[in-house]
């Protein structure tokens, strides 16, 4: 575990550095809590029927999805030094080390998606729950459940990511599929429209996929609309997940090297 | 059991061939055509350890193919390969422990971290017992003088700086075999000299089998007793460079500094083929006069101040082997 704990920390440090980025991402999340705590204000004003949450439970869910954004792919490219490494060539050297290839990519994407939420996450804790409506978590007990596979989150889209990344070996540009994965998985994952506000048919839908343990079904852990109990079942889904898509990332990089090729000479 | 055994390595790639005509953007997009290129079309070579090797070819001809081969980066397409007992590209976690790779174009240093960050990461990567690590940094640090350079992010690095940094790099796990590919490039002459002097001196004093491969033939002559030359995917030599001198070409130079720069020079058993100044450069076969001889007539005719001989640079016989194959790089 050494080597790719020392990677896990290297990467941080790097990614820390970006303090300019956090601010910048911290701003624009929070306009955007801003406005969709608006959308959803009107539609709960005029709503016929009773909500699956309630309104402050929603925009308290929103504020989580603010402050966890950067936790989800959202931008183009998961990882884009990876990205560049395998356009330039520089992946070269990733396999001249004596670790796996996919468990270095993974520790890279674990890093990329937990170091900048730290930096976005803690302020908009500062700045939500005094201000803007952020509830605390609805008891201890939640509170500690929601730790946990927010945790277990982060694995969970990680070992996603790094299939993004490892498609890359075929793809020389690789932005198609990471383009289009982020804006499936904000959705499914509840970034955009709290999931619990999707119609019933597509609940089943919702569940069956991993999406929802990477956002979703931590965030109702924090507000109690999951209870504590639940947290183990969640983890588990969670942790199953994770290691479906390492599987298919190991399956996808293994097949990626026989055919790699060092570009640039 | 020598350190490196290639038989027959074979390495292809598939290059896409943009349609002609009418729509070709549209065709080429809609049926892409593919052509192969043979990166290596059956190398084969044997080194011992503790051998330094040269291994040189115009652009393209398959040096860093083969580096990327015998460093397990690369799957070949055929033939076998055993480096250290291991066949790189099959037990590759095992086998990268025991070697260090620089490819001169790139940095395996982390860009935004100072080198002491990536050291240390190397350190953990590669599973180094905290003792042997830092004996290992303390002499690398001494040889290379990178005391100055550890604090500092890569990125502000100068290109020689980041050279000494990554062949500190590419040694604190004490691997058996270096691969250089292109250390020297870009490099000014000041780190190119400490470049070589610390090749040289791992090799001498560690005994670290060290493939090399250049376009500086200075790298060539200063450090390598044999040279595999590669043109197009197939070795064209392998052996001493002064056996290489020898099967290109027996003659030598003999370099003139004339006292009268007016003075014309000629004579029946020599060709003049450089004259700049009061400098004139004289092709002769020894088998057909010897230096003697050559020597005493040019000076007892013309006004000389100084004179030597000098095998032709090693830059002059490449380029003739490179000709003689009708290759690109030909002089």
């Amino acid at each position: 575990m050494k080597p790719y704990l020392a990677l896990f920390r290297a990467r941080c440090r790097v990614l820390l550095q970006y303090r300019a980025a956090a601010v910048a991402g911290f701003g624009t999340q929070l306009l955007f809590g801003l406005v969709k705590m608006m959308v959803l204000e009107a539609f709960y004003t005029h709503a016929r029927v009773e909500a699956p949450l309630t309104l402050a439970q929603a925009i308290s869910y929103t504020w989580l999805a603010q402050a966890f954004f950067h936790l989800l792919p959202f931008s183009a490219n998961p990882d884009p030094e990876v990205r560049d490494m395998i356009r330039t060539g520089h992946v070269a050297y990733e396999m001249t080390r004596p670790i796996d290839l996919h468990g270095l990519w993974w520790m890279r994407a674990l890093a990329s998606r937990t170091a900048p939420t730290l930096m976005r996450a803690v302020p908009m804790f500062l700045v939500a729950v005094p201000f803007l409506g952020l509830q605390a978590p609805a008891s201890l007990p939640s509170a500690l459940a929601f730790t946990v596979t927010i945790l277990a989150a982060a694995l969970l889209t990680s070992a996603f990511t790094t299939i993004i990344t490892a498609t890359l070996m075929w793809t020389v540009s690789g932005d198609g599929i990471a383009r289009i994965m982020p804006s499936l998985v904000s959705v499914g994952a509840g970034l955009v429209v709290p999931l619990p506000l999707f119609p019933a048919w597509a609940q089943p839908i919702l569940s069956a996929l991993p999406f929802r343990g990477m956002a979703d079904e931590p965030f109702r852990l924090y507000l109690g609309d999951l209870p504590p109990s639940a947290a183990l079942p969640v983890l588990a889904k969670q942790l199953v997940w994770t290691a479906i898509l390492v599987l298919i990332g190991r399956a996808i990089v293994a097949s990626g090297r026989r055919r790699l090729v060092v570009q640039g000479g | 059991m020598p350190a490196i055994v290639v038989e027959d390595l074979r390495k292809a790639y598939r290059i896409a061939v943009r349609h002609k005509g009418a729509f070709a953007g549209l065709r080429s997009f809609l049926r892409p055509r593919w052509r192969t290129v043979d990166a290596l079309a059956g190398v084969s070579f044997t080194l011992e350890r503790g051998e330094l090797v040269g291994y040189i070819g115009p652009n393209g001809a398959g040096k860093s193919t083969t580096v990327k081969l015998l460093s397990g980066i690369l799957v070949p397409d055929g033939g076998r390969c055993e480096v250290l007992g291991h066949v790189p590209w099959k037990e590759r976690v095992a086998y990268v422990r025991r070697i260090g790779v620089v490819f001169g174009q790139r940095t395996q240093l982390w860009w935004d971290l100072p080198a002491r960050d990536s050291f240390d990461l190397l350190r953990d990567i590669y599973r180094v017992p905290p003792a042997d690590y830092r004996r290992a940094l303390d002499e690398l640090v001494t040889t290379l003088d990178l005391a100055p350079l550890l604090d500092v992010p890569v990125r502000q690095l100068s290109l020689g700086q980041r050279m000494r940094c990554d062949l500190a790099a590419a040694l604190v796990h004490a691997p058996d075999i270096l691969f250089l590919d292109e250390p020297t490039i870009g490099l000014d002459a000041v780190s190119k000299l400490a470049v070589r002097r610390f090749i040289r001196r791992v090799n001498q004093e560690r005994g670290l089998t060290v493939i090399l491969t250049t376009h500086d033939m200075d790298d060539i002559e200063s450090l390598c007793s044999r040279v595999l030359v590669l043109a197009n995917g197939r070795l064209l030599s392998d052996g001493p460079l002064e056996a290489l001198r020898a099967k290109v070409t027996h003659e030598r130079w003999l370099i003139v500094d004339l006292a009268d720069s007016a003075a014309e020079l000629a004579d029946p058993a020599a060709e003049v083929i450089r004259r700049e100044g009061d400098r004139v450069t004289l092709r002769f076969d020894p088998a057909a006069v010897s230096t003697a001889e050559l020597v005493g007539r040019v000076s007892a005719r013309y006004p000389v101040r100084d004179l030597y001989v000098q095998n032709p640079p090693i830059e002059e016989i490449i380029a003739r082997i490179y000709g003689d194959r009708g290759d690109e790089a030909g002089p």
